[in-house]
């Protein structure tokens, strides 16, 4: 059965070759019926290779299937291999699934787009992509995924490539994700002339043997893939690019930029952990990273107005959540928090979809309100969802996993109390920002008219990612378990706070958001407008809307500059070189025609001239 | 005892007089005579060498050239009535529409 | 024998520099030939009698002779010598002057430096040349007959084009 696991990237990958060769030329329900079927049959067959290796482990817990060798160069030869162990075991299930669920809404959400093919060819790709990446054997074929899923985030931002400014907000994510992409090759040159090979295992046996920890070349390699992290990942301080990249279609944010993309860094570090812990200021750097990113982006998100965006710094903050555990070595609870956070994200920006749809693509929040009515649908399943993220205690999937990684963050010995009390601060602005939108969503009065009603494409996946939001945190020793055979376990020292404590402070945490936002929006309305009417109050809305005026910063700091030297060199000087070779020979041209005076005499002269020359070169040299 | 170094060094004389004739006039009929005094010029050249050599190359040489001469002179002067029928006017730097 | 090389040398250079300063054409002419006339001496000085010979019947007799048909039938006059001296200013001898100076001035240097020739002692008659000129140079001669040939019939063809509207051309050539 384990054989199999190469036809779960290779059967989307096909899917989407078949759908953009023929798909123009397929009826809506075929090209449906091709783009849902892959993706199912995928997940599927992860099922069932799960049901294997969980049934009959493999020898050390772990399978590889070699496909072939790709490139044979000198010391050089990474293959198409694919490694199958609990961590990406874990990912490939849950990546796969959600994919189905979010292709099966898609069916509908995106009925009657004139690029309804394409869509769904764009979608298959990037999942074969994405499980590339999470099967990848080698860091060269990870790296191969990585850039795959990266173009299919750039094709599907800019899906409406009608309106420039998606175009815009395409390249913007692909230039931001650029830079940490190449510090990701330039760490992948660092590793292979290093250690000499690029497959994941034996470079994890190599560094561990040949570098002690705290060497310089472990510092610089663990440094650069984190470099490669924080840009597919949206952490701070390349965050820039995914608000904007709301501007694609909702099933793509969903799946894209909520559930699976956006998690490749989180794997990329879970993966390479070995690095991470022989570098320990780079770990450090990757909680900083992770404490400061969910800060950041909790407080950019109670600024924004438009509904797809807030959630898309929802997931800047919780995948901060992720990165803090990575960063204090809670390995097995960042994946954890990528599983229930893939279910209950997924389902917040469906439920999204759905009140999009229905008041006919109406982005902004204070144009809405009183759906609780409307679409009650909607209104549940957002509601679960967003009990989900901000962790509403003991009954939903977020609870759990966010409550596991503040207690890492206490109890580690990479860890802090400061570390753990920003994750507690976090918890309050989630479930702030979440019930602010919930509350001017879908209570108070109806501001738009509902036109269209979801069906039940939509609603099926909507409806089994709401259960899964909320079971999906029980199994939670047993997922430590399971996790434990691929990665090491949390190093523990106690700093007195107990998992009752830590547990009760995010309960409390969640309690107060709920109140101030239900204070703010329900009970007194005319507090919100308080706040922003006095100046500070308005500057820091300001400031925090325009995600603390980092793409003001970026913007001065970079584009400006660039593009000011483009224009500069719009005379292009390597050109002009050539170009003066050309006019120097039209010069020529010019001067030597001046020579054609057609007078007789002049030419006689010239001859006598020249002759009289010859003679004295051959008499006198 | 023949004067052969004198003799080059006239038939030079006559030769560079000619080339200045050539450069200097302008009017075609001019040019022509001088072209005719450089040929001769050559002849005498060709001839004080065959008489040098003791052959009689030099005469045969100086034979071929007045053929030549002849030639040229009958042509030339053709062209030069039809350039006065044309232009009406004999000045070589009149003349000068292959100008570029 | 040297003096009549010297005197008729000078007699040449001096006429050739008299036929180049001319305003009449017609002046030049008889310039030229009496240049041709004591080239042709210099030539019977050599010990060439059949060139010289040659010279004053060819070149002087024929060639010159064409020369002044052609410049009676362009009828310049007066206004033509008047044209010509404003045309010939001082200036416009300098240039050509230098060059042919330093042309000159290096075919002499040549001939100096060279090897000293041996003393000829006689001529070469006219026996001598016709058996070279028939015997090794006879594809010349047929060379030179076709290049005569040529020289007429292009003569004459752009001869008769000039003269297509006279009763002559139309009875010759119906």
């Amino acid at each position: 059965m384990l054989q199999l696991l190469w036809l779960i990237p290779a059967i989307p990958f096909a899917g989407a070759l078949l759908l953009m060769v023929f798909g123009p030329r397929l009826r809506s329900k075929a090209v449906a019926a091709v783009g849902v079927g892959t993706i199912a049959a995928s997940a599927i067959i992860s099922l069932l290779v799960a049901a294997a290796f969980l049934s009959a482990p493999p020898a050390a817990n772990a399978y590889t299937q070699t496909l072939w060798t790709w490139i044979d160069a000198g010391g050089f030869h990474p293959e198409i291999a694919f490694y199958l162990d609990a961590l990406s075991l874990v990912m490939i299930v849950v990546v796969t699934f959600v994919s189905f669920l979010i292709h099966l809404y898609s069916t509908e959400f995106m009925r009657g787009d004139e690029g309804y093919s394409r869509f769904f060819a764009y979608m298959n790709l990037f999942v074969a992509s994405m499980v590339t990446l999470l099967l990848a054997d080698n860091l060269l074929l990870l790296y191969l995924g990585w850039e795959g899923v990266g173009l299919c985030s750039y094709l599907l931002i800019g899906f409406w490539y009608q309106d420039p400014a998606n175009g815009r907000a395409g390249q913007k994510a692909f230039i931001v994700t650029r830079v940490g992409d190449t510090a990701m090759a330039v760490g992948l040159f660092l590793l292979f002339h290093s250690l000499g090979t690029l497959r994941i295992q034996d470079l994890m046996h190599a560094a561990q043997n040949h570098w002690a920890a705290g060497s310089p070349y472990a510092i610089a390699a663990a440094a650069l893939l984190l470099g490669g992290a924080v840009g597919k990942s949206a952490q701070l301080p390349l965050q820039t690019w995914l608000p904007d990249a709301m501007a694609g279609p909702t099933p793509t944010s969903a799946l894209i930029h909520a559930a699976t993309m956006v998690t490749a860094g989180v794997y990329l570090i879970a993966r390479t952990h070995v690095l991470f812990e022989l570098a320990p200021p780079i770990q450090f750097a990757v909680a900083v990273v992770g404490a400061a990113t969910l800060l950041l982006a909790g407080f950019s998100a109670l600024t924004q107005s438009d509904l797809k965006r807030v959630l898309a710094y929802s997931t800047v903050s919780q995948i901060g959540y992720m990165f803090l555990a990575l960063g204090v070595g809670a390995w097995g609870a960042a994946i954890f928090h990528f599983m229930t956070h893939a279910f209950f994200k997924a389902l917040l920006f469906l439920a999204a979809g759905i009140v999009i749809e229905a008041l006919h693509h109406e982005h902004d929040i204070f144009r809405m309100g009183g759906l609780r009515k409307e679409l009650p649908v909607a209104f549940w399943t957002f509601l679960i969802g967003g009990c989900a993220l901000a962790g509403l205690p003991l009954i939903t999937a977020g609870f759990y996993s966010k409550d596991l990684i503040l207690w890492s963050a206490a109890n580690s010995r990479a860890g802090s109390a400061g570390l753990w009390g920003v994750g507690i601060a976090g918890v309050v602005l989630t479930s702030l920002y979440t019930f602010r939108l919930i509350f001017v969503v879908f209570f108070g009065q109806a501001s738009t008219p509902v036109s269209r009603r979801p069906g039940a494409a939509m609603l099926i996946p909507a409806y089994v990612l709401a259960f899964l939001s909320i079971v999906g945190g029980f199994d939670k020793a047993p997922f430590a378990a399971f996790m434990a055979t691929a990665l090491p376990a949390l190093p523990e020292l106690s700093r007195g706070i107990t998992e009752a404590m830590s547990s009760a402070a995010a309960g409390a945490a969640f309690l107060a958001g709920i109140l101030i936002a239900w204070y703010v929006y329900l009970r007194n309305p005319a507090a919100s407008r308080s706040l922003v009417a006095n100046p500070a109050g308005r500057l820091l809305h300001r400031f925090w809307f325009a995600d603390w005026g980092m793409d003001w910063l970026y913007d001065r700091l970079f584009v400006r500059p660039v593009v000011w030297m483009a224009a500069a060199n719009k005379g292009d000087v390597i050109d002009s070189i050539y170009d003066g070779l050309a006019r120097a020979a039209a010069l020529c041209y010019r001067v030597l025609s001046l020579t054609e005076t057609g007078k007789l005499r002049w030419y006689a002269a010239w001859i006598a001239g020249g002759s009289v020359v010859m003679v004295a070169i051959v008499v006198f040299l | 005892m023949l004067p052969i170094r004198e003799g080059l060094i006239v038939a030079g004389i006559l030769f560079t007089l000619g080339v200045v004739g050539v450069l200097v006039r302008r009017n075609v009929l001019f040019v022509l005579m001088s072209i005719e005094v450089m040929l001769n010029a050559a002849g005498l050249a060709f001839v004080v060498a065959g008489t040098r050599w003791r052959q009689p190359d030099g005469q045969v040489v100086f034979l071929f050239i007045l053929a030549m001469a002849a030639a040229e002179v009958s042509v030339g002067l053709a062209l030069v009535l039809e350039l006065y029928h044309q232009y009406k006017a004999l000045d070589t730097d009149a003349i000068s529409r292959m100008r570029g | 024998m040297t003096i009549l090389f010297y005197t008729a040398s000078a007699v040449a250079i001096a006429a050739t520099i008299l036929m180049l300063t001319r305003l009449h054409a017609v002046h030049a002419l008889l310039y030229l030939i009496v240049s041709l006339l004591a080239v042709a001496v210099i030539f019977y000085d050599l010990g060439a009698p059949f060139v010289a010979a040659l010279e004053v019947i060819i070149y002087a007799g024929a060639i010159m002779v064409l020369f002044v048909f052609v410049v009676m039938l362009l009828n310049l006059g007066a206004e033509a010598a008047r044209a010509e001296r404003s045309l010939l200013t001082p200036s416009m001898w300098i240039g050509p002057t230098v060059l042919a100076v330093i042309l000159l001035a290096e075919f002499v240097w040549l001939l100096v430096h060279g090897s000293t020739p041996p003393t000829a002692v006689a001529g070469i008659g006219p026996a001598e040349v016709g058996m070279a000129l028939f015997g090794r140079y006879v594809i010349g001669v047929e060379l030179a007959s076709m290049l005569l040939l040529g020289g007429l019939v292009g003569a004459y063809h752009l001869g008769w084009r000039k003269s297509a509207n006279t009763e002559v051309s139309r009875a010759s050539h119906p």
